[in-house]
């Protein structure tokens, strides 16, 4: 048994039932982490004798003990924006480098109350600003598949370990596709849920209107156990939404869409979709029709604008998110400044690099006086028409089915020179967040060149287990999950 | 030479009495360790949330209430954004777009005795920031984020204030206000109560506004007027001169007593005002705004003339007993068990009070209640004890926790008024003082108080006096 093949849910269940210990389990994926990891560079931090001590003190307290909360004594990665206790959270940006935060983000203290281990904190685009790991300050993370391609962003890291079997499951975080982009890049399946269904809180704000904490996993059901795990209203978070959490697991029982309506935006297969992909989601959209789906064909007109409004809301606010790192009270500081205006120029010259920089800009010029209402209440304004969208096709439709990107990975430094180009690799994704609704990436094929194809589908506010059922039932039917990276 | 009329509106920032934080739970007391009332998040922390404190919203409701202002059911927060080290976040929480409170107004009645009704155009709750502090010497400047978070009500007029005096008068009745609602302590010294008044001249006639200029760094009463006269002279002598006023902010100096430019319209900041997405709007259910209402129907205003025309008060008296909301509630509270206004009003104002300043607490934590005041007074009504005797107790009364019952049995206390008792005292003082029973039967009306007062002595004060003056008189001329 390899216990680093092992899918979450599966590992659960061995170590539920006593037929592996924590720590054979951290020793596994110690050797796993020492096979791959120079090749993938999917962590930013690991502490070794930290989660190998963790690991043999809850063995010792298990002993002729039942073992019950659904993360006990499994090994998880952390995107490394997710505010850990004691252990360094850098958001991929040397402002943080040496940021210690004394407290644990919501969906990190349910996971240690439940016995989780925690491997390592993933790499990603700085402050998840990004599509390919490349604005990390640390380096980027490659994809397992192919170690010349991106594994996308900005959790590439978190996907990446996923897919190189260097973790169990981990969590990303989800603006606009940061999830979805990179399992879709690496051939896993990540879901970002409904704005409101995981807490905020702990997770290092980029925009806090579009930011939501997910799982990226292994398979579909690993999905709905790591969601189960996180989910919940926080009196930490106003924002979280007090709507009870539905038991996930559950939604995996039918292996079929009888009875369900599925969307099909034309707005989604227009120019510059690459053929591989739209094959392969096209084959994905017949899967479901034979799974008893009725496909309809529906429109989402806005989503031109999506690209537009969305960089314009998420930067405003990054703007203002970002004010902190002022070298006042945490974080980098820059030596031999003269006054205090030296002080935040020079910290923030030196801490943040070149995209953050620019969206800091953007977003300052599109709250300012003058500008306000011509950019920011414009966005929102057609925000709110985004949204419409979505109501009205699911009045029509029970979920939605696209591309999650427009091609499969890319290689290093094809985009990275053109901010725009980069953007637009989000366009599938970018309308999910500005409305606020639950989608899952998960594979539906390889491009000619072996690449991994991510299929994506949306529902609507809070009915994550519909999504996940339909996704469950379509990776069942198919074998997509069963191919693995050969890294090198 | 031309005459300018001043025209003044007023911001201040009164800091409510809220236990906790605006968006936290850290405390809000005053003057403890630097930093020791901080947590992650008004530390502005990575990844940490703001929440917002129902006890500062509920204050800032009354508080809008009473200020006759209409409140928002939808209430929305905003980010004001600008870097300085006192700013943990880089932004503060604020209220831009629909404040809390709106178009409300205070009356107020300054030196010259015409009443005047100065509107509010806003009240907004906001966090406070932190503070700098400046050590001689060192090198470089240290930050206290003890106060960053602090409630803080934003109270903003409408320009209609013509003076210095009117603007005083007008700080005075909005602290007025707050403090007997208990939603703010006034404390000026603290930073409780922070005034920042805007003022701008026009020639007399003239209708529109001339060029603004806002006051900082004033914190009593006596420097809001310094600073306002002394204001009102400079813009009227560069107006005069044919000079022009420039948009900007000025600091009071104390010691030089003079206002000196901090910035001016240019180095003004883009605050870059938008909502905050990381507060949901806050809805305010319009019966519980109802129910806010009841608690503040009554103003000290509005109280003081109730109290004269329903207890027959003098002004003085109404208005010495509703100075605060402890002692006025004191004496509704004994006034409806003994209907004797002024009996009760004289015994509020003295022993009362008296004790009550001397342990330094206030009337709603009297150690004597109500209650035990009114069955003192009662027990002096039925005759049981004399006035006197009751004023002797009372120091007692409010320290040993006995009540006045137990007091006056276990002193003995209790009031002579039976005849025969009396009769005997009358015939011992009689036969002792014959000279003056004789000076009384020539006449001398006089003599009859001295008498009163042996029978009263020889009693040990226990001896009804009205009994004793009408026994003695029949004694006397029968």
């Amino acid at each position: 048994m390899s216990i680093h093949k092992l899918t979450l849910y599966e590992l659960h269940t061995k170590f539920t039932a006593g037929e592996v210990t924590a720590t054979e389990i951290v020793r596994a994926y110690g050797l796993r982490i020492g096979q791959v990891e120079s090749k993938v560079k999917a962590y930013i931090t690991q502490d070794k004798d930290a989660v190998t001590a963790q690991a043999s003190a809850l063995d010792a307290s298990l002993k002729g003990w039942r073992k019950t909360a659904p993360m006990m004594g499994m090994p998880l990665a952390i995107k490394d924006n997710i505010c850990t206790e004691g252990v360094t959270t850098t958001c991929a940006s040397r402002m943080l480098g040496n940021f210690v935060p004394p407290y644990d983000a919501t969906v990190i203290a349910k996971l240690r109350e439940q016995g989780y281990l925690l491997l390592g904190k993933t790499n990603l685009d700085e402050f998840a600003m990004g599509s390919s790991t490349e604005n990390s300050a640390f380096g980027p993370s490659r994809n397992p598949w192919n170690l010349q391609c991106v594994p996308g962003g900005s959790s590439g890291g978190s996907a990446a370990a996923v897919a190189a079997d260097e973790c169990a499951a981990a969590l990303g975080s989800d603006t606009g596709g940061s999830i979805r982009q990179p399992a879709a890049f690496c051939g896993v399946v990540g879901l970002k849920p409904t704005y409101g269904r995981v807490s905020r809180y702990g997770l290092i704000a980029f925009a806090s209107s579009l930011d939501q904490i997910g799982p990226i996993t292994k398979d579909v059901t690993d999905a709905a156990f790591l969601l189960g795990a996180i989910a919940g209203q926080d009196p930490l978070d106003s924002t979280s939404a007090d709507v009870p959490v539905s038991d996930y697991m559950k939604a995996l029982k039918k292996k079929d869409l009888k009875k369900l309506k599925v969307g099909v935006p034309a707005e989604f297969f227009a120019e510059g979709l690459d053929p591989d992909v739209e094959q392969a989601v096209r084959a994905a959209i017949e899967e479901l029709k034979a799974l008893g789906g009725t496909i309809k064909e529906i429109q989402l007109p806005r989503t031109a604008a999506a690209v537009a409004t969305y960089y314009v809301i998420a930067t405003a606010e990054a703007s203002s998110n970002l004010a902190r790192y002022d070298g006042v009270k945490f974080g980098l500081r820059a030596k031999e400044t003269k006054d205090l205006l030296d002080l935040y120029m020079k910290t923030r010259q030196e801490g943040f690099g070149p995209e953050v920089k620019r969206r800091i800009m953007l977003g300052t010029y599109v709250l300012s006086a003058g500008y306000y209402d011509a950019y920011y209440g414009k966005a929102q304004a057609v925000r709110t028409l985004i949204r419409q969208d979505f109501d009205e096709a699911f009045h029509e439709v029970d979920l939605i089915v696209t591309p999650v990107t427009p091609t499969p990975a890319f290689q290093f430094g094809t985009k990275s020179q053109d901010p725009l180009e980069m953007y637009l690799s989000d366009i599938f994704t970018i309308s999910v967040n500005l409305a606020g609704v639950p989608a899952i990436s998960l594979p539906c094929g390889f491009s000619q060149t072996g690449l991994p194809i991510g299929l994506q589908l949306i529902g609507r506010p809070f009915e994550e287990d519909t999504l996940l059922r339909a996704a469950y039932a379509y990776e069942q039917s198919t074998q997509w999950r069963t191919k693995k990276p050969m890294i090198r | 030479m031309m005459t300018y009329e001043v025209v003044i509106g007023v911001e201040v920032h009164a800091q409510l009495r809220a236990k906790s934080k605006l968006f936290c739970g850290c405390g809000t007391q005053f003057g403890l360790t630097a930093n020791s009332q901080t947590c992650p998040l008004c530390l502005g922390l990575p990844g940490t949330l703001p929440v917002i404190n129902r006890a500062a919203v509920e204050m800032a409701v009354r508080a809008g209430l009473a200020l006759n202002c209409t409140i928002a059911a939808n209430n929305l927060f905003a980010r004001k954004n600008y870097f300085y080290p006192d700013l943990p976040k880089g932004y503060q929480i604020s209220q831009y777009e629909e404040p809390i409170c709106e178009h409300g107004w205070v009356e107020t009645t300054p030196a010259d005795g015409k009443l005047r009704r100065v509107r509010i155009r806003r009240a907004h709750l906001e966090e406070d920031a932190g503070k700098s502090v400046h050590v001689a010497g060192a090198n470089g400047s240290l930050v206290d984020f003890n106060r960053a978070g602090t409630p803080l009500l934003e109270i903003v007029t409408e320009p209609d204030l013509r003076s210095a005096d009117e603007v005083v008068a007008y700080l005075k009745s909005l602290r007025d206000v707050l403090m007997y609602l208990e939603v703010c302590d006034g404390n000026m010294d603290e930073g409780s109560f922070r005034c920042e008044p805007n003022l701008s001249l026009r020639p007399v006639g003239q209708k529109e506004f001339g060029t603004k200029v806002e006051l900082k760094n004033i914190n009593s009463f006596k420097f809001v007027k310094d600073a306002i006269e002394y204001e009102i002279k400079r813009q009227t002598k560069v107006l005069s001169e044919g000079g022009k006023i420039n948009q900007e902010t000025r600091l009071w100096n104390l010691d030089r007593g003079e206002t000196a430019v901090m910035r001016s319209k240019e180095e003004a900041h883009d605050y870059r005002y938008f909502p905050d997405p990381d507060l949901v709007p806050l809805k305010l259910d319009r019966d519980w705004i109802e129910s806010c209402r009841k608690q503040v129907t009554e103003l000290p205003a509005a109280r003081l003339q109730r109290f004269i025309s329903e207890f027959a008060l003098s002004e003085y008296d109404a208005g010495v007993l509703t100075v605060s909301r402890g002692v006025a509630d004191y004496f509704e509270a004994a006034v409806k068990l003994f209907s004797q206004p002024k009996t009760v009003s004289n015994w509020v104002m003295g022993e009362l009070t008296r004790e009550l300043n001397n342990s330094g607490i206030d009337a709603s934590v009297s150690p004597v209640s109500p209650e035990r005041l009114v069955s003192l007074l009662q027990l002096v009504e039925q005759g049981t004890i004399s006035l006197k005797v009751a004023r002797e107790i009372f120091p007692e009364v409010y320290r040993s926790g006995k009540t006045p019952e137990q007091i006056v049995q276990e002193k003995g206390l209790v009031q002579v008024s039976d005849e025969g008792a009396l009769d005997q005292i009358i015939v011992a003082v009689l036969a002792k003082y014959p000279s003056q029973v004789a000076q009384f039967k020539e006449g001398k009306q006089q003599v009859l108080g001295f008498l009163v007062g042996q029978v009263m002595k020889s009693s040990s004060g226990t001896a009804n006096p009205g009994k004793v003056n009408e026994l003695l008189k029949k004694k006397l001329v029968g």
